[in-house]
């Protein structure tokens, strides 16, 4: 468990200063980077909850696509010496970021979760065991069966934004 | 305080999310904290899924039958439809983004005030 904790630690560390980077640089295309950066430390962050495949999806989708496509448009844009000037809404971004953060904290702290590790006995433990032992098939029957329709929809939505993203920058 | 940490992580980056999304000019940056925001509620779903009994599994305590423990995996469904419209939604923000640059070549989002005048 320990050596768990200080692999959250870490990550959880490097994944926020990332973040703050992402938003606070002036250098657009460093940020873009450290996008990367975060969304690596949120894959190890998947691996540590044991959903490996959430894991394996996060870094080929976000890690891998997104972030190419990101530093894609910021090449086609070409504005990177601009620079990532802020707005005049500084500081009620900084109140409002702020005020949220607490808001959710207290709550979180507050509930009252019905934890699986709280259940009696040896129940909690060895369901955690067998429940989160092979995900990845779990997660195939689950998005297959029980979730089909959304499946279905997600594919439809997937065409959709290719469609869509295809005549919006086409030259007219 | 395992669920904790994780939620109150997810929650840290999702408030840097929100203050990027409000505060910075460059339409680019908005949107790499939109995704910041996208990542840190996917992170609560899992977390969520790993920590949290399910309504199934408090009524049948002790049934551990293959319907009962997939309902655990809810949260692991969820991230993984977040991540699909996630990258459904950067495909087509980009892309008007770009349309937008090549209208005004710029990608400040202060000059995106058509609908103002």
């Amino acid at each position: 468990m320990l050596f768990q904790d200080v692999i959250f630690w870490l990550l959880a560390a490097v994944g926020v200063a990332a973040a703050l980077g992402v938003v606070l640089l002036r250098d657009i295309f460093r940020a873009a980077l450290l996008l990367v950066v975060v969304f690596l430390t949120i894959a190890g962050h998947f691996f540590l909850l044991a959903a490996e495949f959430v894991g394996v999806v996060q870094v080929l989708i976000y890690a891998g696509a997104i972030s190419i496509l990101i530093i894609f448009a910021l090449m086609l844009t070409q504005n990177v010496q601009q620079g990532n000037l802020p707005n005049r809404l500084q500081i009620p971004a900084v109140m409002i970021s702020v005020l949220l953060l607490t808001v959710l904290a207290a709550v979180f702290m507050d509930t009252d979760w019905r934890l699986l590790s709280d259940l009696p006995g040896p129940l909690g433990a060895g369901l955690v065991d067998v429940a989160f032992r092979d995900t990845t098939f779990s997660l195939a029957k689950l998005l297959l069966e029980s979730y089909a329709l959304a499946f279905a929809a997600a594919a439809v939505l997937l065409l959709a934004s290719i469609i869509g993203a295809l005549s919006l920058v086409r030259e007219r | 305080m395992d669920l904790e940490k994780f939620l109150i992580l997810s929650a840290v980056l999702f408030c840097i999310g929100i203050y990027g999304v409000l505060a910075r000019r460059n339409a680019i940056t908005v949107f790499m904290s939109l995704e910041l925001m996208f990542t840190a509620v996917t992170l609560a779903a899992v977390a969520m899924s790993r920590y949290v009994a399910s309504r199934q599994v408090l009524a049948n305590p002790g049934d551990a039958s293959e319907a009962v423990l997939q309902t655990l995996l809810t949260g692991q469904v969820f991230a993984l439809f977040i991540i699909v419209v996630a990258a459904a939604e950067i495909a087509l923000g980009l892309g008007i983004v770009i349309a937008f640059y090549r209208s005004r070549e710029t990608v400040d989002i202060s000059q995106a005030n058509l609908m103002s005048r």
